[in-house]
């Protein structure tokens, strides 16, 4: 069988890229291998760890459960996007480090992608929110209560900015 | 694990859709959100020769009253909006109680409702709600359309009644009558994981308060999801109290054969089934006498 081939045309973390896919290449291994963006990690490769969480026109998804070609004419956004410049992370991104939200960091690309859409869509959780919220994501180091501390950390910090 | 070749064609509208599955088969696989058959692909458990991607029909994706009370509901629509949709919350509330449940909000805002019952779990919550509010499902090929009920379209494990060139397209949830409860339970060991044992309640009373519909969709108790029927006749005719509602769940430990697996046993499954039997029942009569 001759390699079924596609064109696409993406737009990932704001810029537009144009590529020919093969229809069973991964969107977990277009954006690491074609697209040089080896932030969005890829672990268990069957939707069950979460560590390859990108956002799929805004929403969190597992991109080891779409396809490349499935990103034909929609917007990525992967975890190189989340710190606005070189010399400053995201709040989330902030807190982790202080929280120690992070061991290996295997898991925190994608925990940090879940994490975000979430505090958008509810900026002042409960503890319990953030431990469902983190049900969909698996980390081997932590024990998670530092990454439920790290969450918690940024969510107050970032009502604080944005109400003031 | 990386899925083996196959022709990806992205749908251009239903009849194409349909045209490609009528002339392929069971060698084409409709690819909704891809939460259960790309897993099963990177697996290589699954091998479809096509996949006839259906997410540009974006006219499968609605929750629209229907003339008579109840609800229809768009095979494509993501599991993430029947979790946010009003209409869905006011008219189902079983549904809207269940679709929490579903596996975790990354997986929630990729599958739809039509993927998932076409998958048939029987772990899945949502089968067994259909199962519980006696649901019909339509399904729709290039010959023309037909009505499922849904005790007739989940016939096995990962298999429904959907022939070779049939596609879900809609699921039509019937009005529920006035002074009826409902109540979904489930216990999983975590979060979003496949439940040990859930259940789906509905009761509904007359106005004396005796019982005059009962009810139970159970799932991960069977190769389909599970009517507690003897549970069900328990209740119907009585004023339920305490009594009955112990009865019922007697029943439904009496009644149901839950295979067993390795997060729970057999007798723990059932031991769960008769727990949550009670307590959604409690529940669902507090509702319908609200």
């Amino acid at each position: 069988m001759t390699a079924d081939r596609h064109q696409i045309v993406t737009t990932v973390n704001g810029e537009r890229y144009e590529r020919r896919v093969e229809s069973r290449l991964l969107l977990s291994d277009f954006l690491r291998h074609d697209l040089g963006l080896s932030g969005t990690h890829v672990g268990c490769e069957h939707g069950v760890c979460g560590a390859c969480t990108i956002h799929y026109d805004g929403a969190p998804a597992r991109s080891c459960l779409m396809l490349a070609v499935q990103a034909n004419g929609h917007a990525i956004t992967t975890v190189e996007a989340l710190a606005p410049d070189r010399d400053r992370l995201h709040p989330l991104q902030d807190a982790f480090r202080e929280a120690h939200g992070l061991q290996c960091g295997y898991c925190s690309p994608g925990i940090l992608m879940t994490m975000t859409a979430f505090l958008e869509e509810n900026p002042s959780p409960t503890e319990q929110e953030v431990r469902e919220a983190l049900s969909g994501n698996l980390c081997r180091c932590t024990g998670y209560q530092h990454i439920v501390d790290a969450v918690l950390l940024a969510a107050s910090r970032m009502r604080g900015s944005s109400s003031g | 694990m990386k899925p083996a070749p196959f022709r990806y064609v992205a749908a251009e509208s239903l009849a194409s859709a349909l045209a490609l599955k009528a002339e392929h088969g069971d060698d084409a696989r409709f690819l909704a959100g891809g939460q259960s058959l790309i897993p099963a692909m990177n697996f290589r458990l699954a091998q479809p020769a096509m996949l006839v991607d259906v997410n540009p029909l974006r006219d499968l994706d609605y929750v629209r009253a229907a003339g008579d009370g109840g609800l229809r509901v768009g095979a494509l629509t993501r599991t993430r909006a029947l979790e946010r949709d009003a209409l869905l919350a006011e008219r189902q509330p079983l549904v809207h109680e269940a679709v929490p449940h579903v596996a975790h909000p990354q997986i929630r805002n990729r599958g739809t409702l039509g993927g998932n019952l076409a998958h048939a779990d029987p772990a899945s919550e949502l089968p067994a709600v259909l199962l519980a509010l006696g649901a019909r499902l339509r399904a729709q090929s290039s010959r023309g359309e037909r009505w499922i009920e849904a005790q007739h379209f989940f016939v096995g494990v990962l298999t429904t009644a959907l022939r070779a060139d049939e596609m879900l397209v809609e699921v039509e949830l019937p009005k529920l009558p006035p002074r009826t409860g409902t109540c979904f339970m489930e216990v999983a060991r975590r979060r979003g994981d496949y439940a040990m044992m859930g259940v789906a309640a509905v009761v509904a009373l007359a106005d004396d308060g005796a019982c005059t519909h009962a009810a139970l969709g159970y799932c991960n108790a069977g190769a389909t999801p599970v009517p507690g029927t003897a549970a069900a006749r328990v209740l119907v005719g009585a004023h339920v109290g305490d009594a009955q509602i112990r009865a019922a769940a007697a029943a439904v430990e009496r009644e149901l054969d839950p295979p067993g697996n390795v997060h729970a046993s057999k007798a723990f499954q059932r031991h769960l089934a008769g727990v949550l039997t009670r307590r959604a029942l409690q529940t669902a009569l507090v509702r319908a006498r609200l």
